[in-house]
């Protein structure tokens, strides 16, 4: 066995905290905890940069296989990965840096428990997407709501409890569901290795049941409608990191745990319900963009629009064509990136004003020009504006939809027009018109570390809308074969 | 004669009491020295045991058996035993409740309770089950200048003798309907044809649902629960239900076995009905004592969920589940004794309100052990449901499994409702600063075990399974 630089990424970040944790108990002086936390997430950035490096593109076998006995021989420890998760490691640790920064001046109590969770998390984060057994997976699924409650829970706005607690128990819910569904598989087929599943393949009559336990808890936490009333709370509620790490990555846990285990091990039953998650979505897409056009307050606005995008990436993935599922991946790390970068343009503005309503914001373009610049990058990106890593994922998922259902992809076309709508009317609002409010006028434009963060995740927005390649090369072959296994047991079934 | 040697355990035990009684009455202020004693004499029973662990005997005709599953058994009631006094130290000498009787009427229960695990025999079974719950009632009733100790030392002896004599009763069927009081003679002859066998086994199991309290049998936990003394609470919430899971577990597999269709359905229910009322009567909960005996009534119907199954991967899972959640409540209980305003005890959630600022270690604890008992990966706790309910589907359990894991949803609710009021909630009034060393080694080897167990998962599962093999 090789290096194992999976667990190493895994843990790295858990050992900062440890290491925080025991050797910092300096109340007043916070410094050491801010580098300890910062040099271990730029290392495990530079680890995720180089397992994409020396990642081979060209096979859609599991990569960086560690295996080791876990629960008394029958429940194996098991981490690889393929070209769909290697991107979203890359993204956790790309994100994880950038919230530590930004928590830095935002995060005014208890900043080095707030540094602890942040770094526990995204232990939790890329164990999810590593893992190839159920077990593990449902493990790093599950412990990662610890972290997060504590974020929105402690360092959260005026009604964090309700939202913390919201957001906990409609995952649990979502997700016990699936630990039956977990374990009937181990009893069926005798093994919870996913790659075994895969070819064992589970027998059809089982696959309906698993396959709407698995959807229960992916659907709350893609969130898809009708479960997604938790999200606008967390968002709103929840710190500016908290925001960020939330959209930017756990919400692409659900929509990676549709790609890799409900596709894969209930082909037919994803078949048969594909119905119903165009419904859901296109509801998603068209119920939500108009919820997010009467929102007051920016944050609940973001929130509205990531029910939205994440419709398309449940549609796209359901597609089951090349281009939907390479959009949806694509929409999935491009919406990371974006509506991460969205939620600190709104954590800027509060900071400096402490409201979040669009209202008691205009005109700020004549003070915070610098400002105006990114917030638009990332508003257009949004709207899917040709140019921006938005466009791509979109346009990917449309072209998949239309060989499916002409229907569906006219009415989430209609679903791209009110994105533009909402994002337009908000940026006019916020930016644009005359700078009336006189605690606006002594605002200062994007500090240092600010401009940093978000200068890097614009330029990562137009890169990527101009060269999507350097996102999809890494997929295709892994993708290829995801259609072609969905297709072959499709055929398979059939002919029994 | 050189059979008695299998009885060491039980023999030395009792001699113990006795001279430890007599050193308690001859002494003035006999307390502190009877407790040394008291340790020495569980650390020597431990070690009596561990040596002959695994060897497997029978006695008096049979009456009588010791193997490794007793042992097993007999040593998780001991070393729970023997944290439970070392937590509660503190507590008895503040709260001048520090008769030297108590730690002798502890070690009499335990005596109690090793002839329960260990009798063959239905005679022997109920001395035991008598000697155990005699102790427990002159336990509850400790303090006995208070008016809710006494309160709650006569509801459990009440409520604790009609559950006895129903068991008593069912004891007096059985041996009438199979003509033996011995368990494996009792199994041969209680077939499936014979009715007056499954009366009495309804009988026996509402008398050990009784003793572990789990619904309907359990409306004296809450009182009990609340009114004793807060070291005996501890020690009721965790060693008399070690011994009722395992004498449940013993009566399953060997006198009824064979009735595993008739009791299974009973054993489902009572568990359903656990696992349903301790999750939603806990929720309107104020004191953390009460909390707890909800919260205990619940984990009692997930660990009847693996006995419910009747295979041995259910029992094995049944062990393991009331070995974390020993751990678990050892862990609260410790955190319980920390919370002292002012040289009182605490008893109110709202007491604990914001203290994470002021007391970083006990509100990381408690954070530790309330999201291990909520069951939520990778803690401990977690992996005690997870091999219940492996075990339950493999069954093919399936309403059991999912009403089981709706109701843990429905428990975490009250379990990150005291995170909140530690963690999200204004500090009123910190706790003082104690310095009690024995209930901070408790709590941090406890912690240490429930955040590490992930590690290396089957370390409870491999001594667990070799215990059912016979």
């Amino acid at each position: 066995m090789d290096f194992p630089i999976l667990s190493l990424i895994t843990i790295l970040p858990l050992v900062g905290a440890i290491f925080i944790f025991i050797f910092d108990n300096n109340q007043s002086e916070n410094k050491n905890t801010i580098y300890v936390s910062l040099f271990t997430s730029f290392v495990n950035f530079f680890l995720a940069l180089f397992l994409w490096y020396s990642f081979d593109k060209n096979t859609a076998d599991f990569q960086f296989i560690e295996e080791a006995n876990w629960i008394n021989g029958f429940i194996k420890f098991k981490f690889g990965i393929d070209g769909i998760s290697i991107l979203f490691i890359v993204l956790t640790a790309f994100i994880t840096p950038i919230c530590i920064i930004s928590c830095i001046s935002s995060i005014k109590k208890r900043l080095k428990e707030f540094l602890i969770a942040i770094l526990v998390l995204e232990t939790f984060m890329i164990g999810v997407f590593c893992s190839l057994d159920l077990v593990i997976f449902y493990l790093f699924f599950e412990a990662g709501l610890i972290p997060m409650f504590l974020i929105i829970g402690i360092w959260g706005g005026p009604k964090r409890v309700y939202a913390a607690f919201k957001f906990f128990l409609f995952t649990l819910l979502g997700s016990v569901l699936m630990l039956v569904a977990i374990i009937s598989i181990y009893w069926i087929t005798g093994t919870t290795d996913v790659v075994q599943i895969y070819e064992i393949k589970i027998p059809v009559e089982f696959q309906y049941l698993l396959w709407l336990a698995f959807f229960s808890s992916f659907a709350v936490k893609m969130p898809m409608w009708p479960v997604h009333t938790w999200l606008p709370d967390a968002h709103v509620e929840a710190p500016t990191a908290g925001s960020v790490i939330l959209a930017a990555i756990l919400l692409k846990m659900a929509g990676y745990g549709f790609l890799r285990f409900s596709i894969g091990m209930f082909p037919i039953a994803s078949e048969y319900f594909i119905p119903l998650i165009y419904t859901l979505s296109i509801i998603a897409i068209i119920y939500t963009s108009l919820v997010a056009l009467m929102q007051e307050d920016m944050k609940k606005l973001i929130a509205y629009s990531s029910v939205a995008h994440m419709g398309f990436v449940t549609l796209g993935i359901f597609t089951f064509t090349k281009q939907g599922i390479e959009g949806s991946i694509f929409q999935m790390l491009s919406h990371g990136i974006i509506s991460a970068a969205l939620f600190l343009c709104v954590g800027v503005l509060y900071d400096r004003v402490h409201s979040r309503l669009i209202n008691s914001y205009g005109g700020i373009v004549n003070i915070l020009p610098k400002y105006a610049f990114v917030f638009a990058i990332f508003m257009l990106g949004s709207l899917g504006l040709p140019g921006t890593s938005g466009f791509i994922g979109e346009i990917l998922v449309l072209l998949g939809t239309f060989q499916k259902s002409f229907l569906a992809a006219i009415l989430a076309s209609i679903g791209i027009i009110l994105g533009a709508a909402y994002m337009l009317w908000l940026y006019k609002r916020v930016v644009f018109g005359k700078l009336e409010k006189k605690e606006l006028l002594e605002l200062k434009d994007l500090n240092y570390s600010e401009t940093v963060i978000l200068f890097s995740l614009a330029i990562l927005t137009l890169v990527f809308g101009f060269y999507p390649n350097l996102i999809l090369d890494t997929i295709h072959v892994s993708v290829d074969n995801l259609i072609s296994d969905y297709q072959n047991s499709l055929i398979l079934n059939l002919l029994k | 004669m050189e059979n008695l040697s299998i009885l060491l355990p039980e023999i030395f035990l009792s001699l113990a009491i006795f001279v430890t009684l007599l050193i308690g009455v001859f002494f003035k202020d006999s307390y502190n020295l009877v407790t040394k004693i008291i340790y020495a004499i569980i650390v020597i029973l431990i070690l009596i045991i561990f040596n002959t662990f695994t060897e497997s005997f029978d006695l008096f005709s049979n009456s009588y058996i010791s193997n490794s599953y007793t042992n097993f058994f007999k040593i998780l009631i001991l070393i729970s035993a023997l944290f439970t006094l070392i937590i509660t130290q503190a507590y008895i000498r503040e709260k001048n409740i520090n008769y030297f009787e108590y730690s002798l009427v502890l070690l009499l229960s335990i005596l109690g309770m090793f002839i329960m695990i260990s009798s063959n025999d239905l005679i022997l079974f109920y001395l035991g089950l008598e000697l155990q719950s005699l102790s427990l009632y002159i336990l509850a009733a400790l303090d006995r200048d208070n008016l809710k100790s006494n309160e709650s030392g006569l509801k459990y002896f009440v409520l604790s003798a009609l559950a006895s004599g129903l068991l008593l009763y069912g004891c007096s069927l059985l041996y009438g309907f199979t003509g033996s009081t011995n368990f494996e003679q009792i199994n041969l002859n209680a077939g499936l044809e014979n009715t007056g066998a499954i009366f009495a086994m309804v009988f026996i199991l509402v008398g050990l649902a009784f003793k572990v309290s789990a619904v309907p049998f359990h409306m004296w936990t809450p009182d009990v629960y609340e009114g004793s003394p807060t070291s005996v609470t501890s020690f009721f919430a965790v060693v008399p239900k070690i011994t009722g899971i395992a004498v449940i577990i013993r009566f399953m597999q060997i006198p009824f076995a064979q009735l595993v269709d008739h009791w299974q359905p009973i054993l489902v229910f009572i568990s359903l009905a656990s696992m349903i009322l301790g999750a939603v009567a806990a929720i309107g909960q104020t004191n953390i004592k009460r909390l707890i005996a909800y919260s205990s009534i619940g984990h009692i119907g997930y660990a009847l969920a693996g006995v419910a199954t009747g295979t041995i991967n259910g029992y094995n899972s049944s062990i393991v589940y009331i070995s974390i959640y020993v751990i678990m409540n050892l862990a609260i209980f410790a955190c319980i004794f920390l919370m002292q305003k002012e040289g009182k005890y605490c008893e109110n959630l709202d007491d604990l309100s914001g203290i994470s600022s002021k007391h970083p270690f006990l509100s990381i604890s408690l954070l530790i052990i309330l999201f291990s008992l909520a069951g939520i990966p990778p803690l401990a706790g977690f992996f005690a449901k997870f091999y219940v309910f492996m075990s339950v589907v493999e069954s093919k359990m399936y309403v059991l499994a999912i009403i089981g894991l709706l109701s843990t949803v429905i428990s975490a609710f009250y379990y990150l409702r005291i995170i909140k009021i530690i963690y999200f909630d204004e500090l009123k009034k910190p706790f003082d600063s104690t310095k009690n060393i024995g209930v901070y080694f408790t709590l941090s080897l406890s912690c240490l075990i429930l955040i590490s167990f992930f590690i290396y998962p089957s370390f409870l599962n491999n001594i667990v399974e070799t215990l059912l093999i016979n």
